[in-house]
């Protein structure tokens, strides 16, 4: 008489996601801003304010200098990110990868000349619905240490 | 100019990226990906062809903000989105957002970016301050 064998009760467990990476931090060299860079990219964002393209009219209205879009947050944030974004201990499949969501709060606003940190951490890696959620926190200050923005990236990774 | 209400519209905000912006805003940007600019690459990795940058669609909602504080950079304070739907080069945007709450020249906002009737931003909140 043969004996079936009992089904497994249950699947074999998956490869959870890889969370190794949450908590750590990157640095990002120090970015220095340029007026041509903030021109162009007010140019590319369709951004026409005078204040964006000639210091004179962005001193009259009270900067310091030439001002940047508070979008040009991405312009200075995106080096430090992309060291998070390569680190093995991360293990994103950049292949697979769409940016999910994006917050700024923004501070101190950004001019010509400054000189921009960014320091990235990892915040929290989740699996829902079979895809990988990685956030960051980008925060930067400029050479006063007076923050600039606080930003939080979100990527999702498919098919975890 | 801060007496917006709840419910209130802000001016909606129109534009049509050409085909040659998304090369652009990626020069401008820094971001190398050539999904946006390249294609035969977006093609290669299965996508109808080039896309938007979400980035570039997020400064979009973010002008139009900033439009309603004349032009004042200082007046965004915080901006949250979720990225949807793809965008396409040579199709309008069209920004739309509506007055949560206001009081106190503070004035938080819900905004949609879509082309047509595809919604490549939504969900996105904003607070704006309004001197």
């Amino acid at each position: 008489m043969s004996v079936r064998q009992r089904p497994p009760t249950r699947l074999p467990r998956r490869m959870a996601l890889k969370t190794d990476a949450v908590g750590k931090e990157w640095a990002g060299d120090p970015f220095e801003v340029e007026a041509e860079r903030i021109a162009k990219y007010a140019d590319a964002v369709g951004e026409g304010n005078p204040v964006y393209h000639d210091a004179e009219a962005a001193k009259e209205a009270g900067f310091r200098d030439l001002v940047a879009p508070p979008m040009f947050a991405v312009v200075y944030q995106f080096p430090a990110m992309a060291l998070a974004g390569v680190d093995p201990e991360v293990e994103m499949n950049i292949a697979q990868l769409v940016h999910g969501g994006q917050e700024f709060a923004w501070g101190e606003p950004v001019c010509a000349g400054d000189e921009i940190s960014t320091t990235v951490t990892c915040k929290s890696i989740e699996e829902r619905d079979g895809k990988g959620f990685y956030a960051f926190e980008a925060v930067s200050t400029n050479q006063d240490g007076a923050e600039t923005v606080r930003g939080t990236w979100t990527n999702i990774v498919r098919g975890v | 100019m801060s007496d917006f209400e709840a419910g209130d519209s802000l001016p909606e905000l129109r534009v049509t990226p050409d085909a040659g912006l998304t090369k652009r805003y990626a020069e401008a940007s820094g971001d190398p990906n050539p999904i946006h600019f390249d294609e035969d690459f977006a093609k290669s990795v299965g996508l109808p062809g080039c896309i938007l940058h979400g980035l570039w669609s997020m400064a979009q909602v973010a002008r139009a903000h900033t439009d309603v504080a004349g032009g004042d950079p200082r007046s965004l304070k915080r901006l949250a989105v979720q990225f949807r739907g793809m965008g396409f080069p040579e199709q309008e945007v069209v920004v739309t957002s509506t007055v949560k709450e206001a009081g106190d020249g503070r004035v938080v906002t819900e905004t949609v970016a879509a082309q047509g009737d595809n919604q490549i931003i939504r969900n996105a909140e904003a607070e704006l301050e309004l001197s």
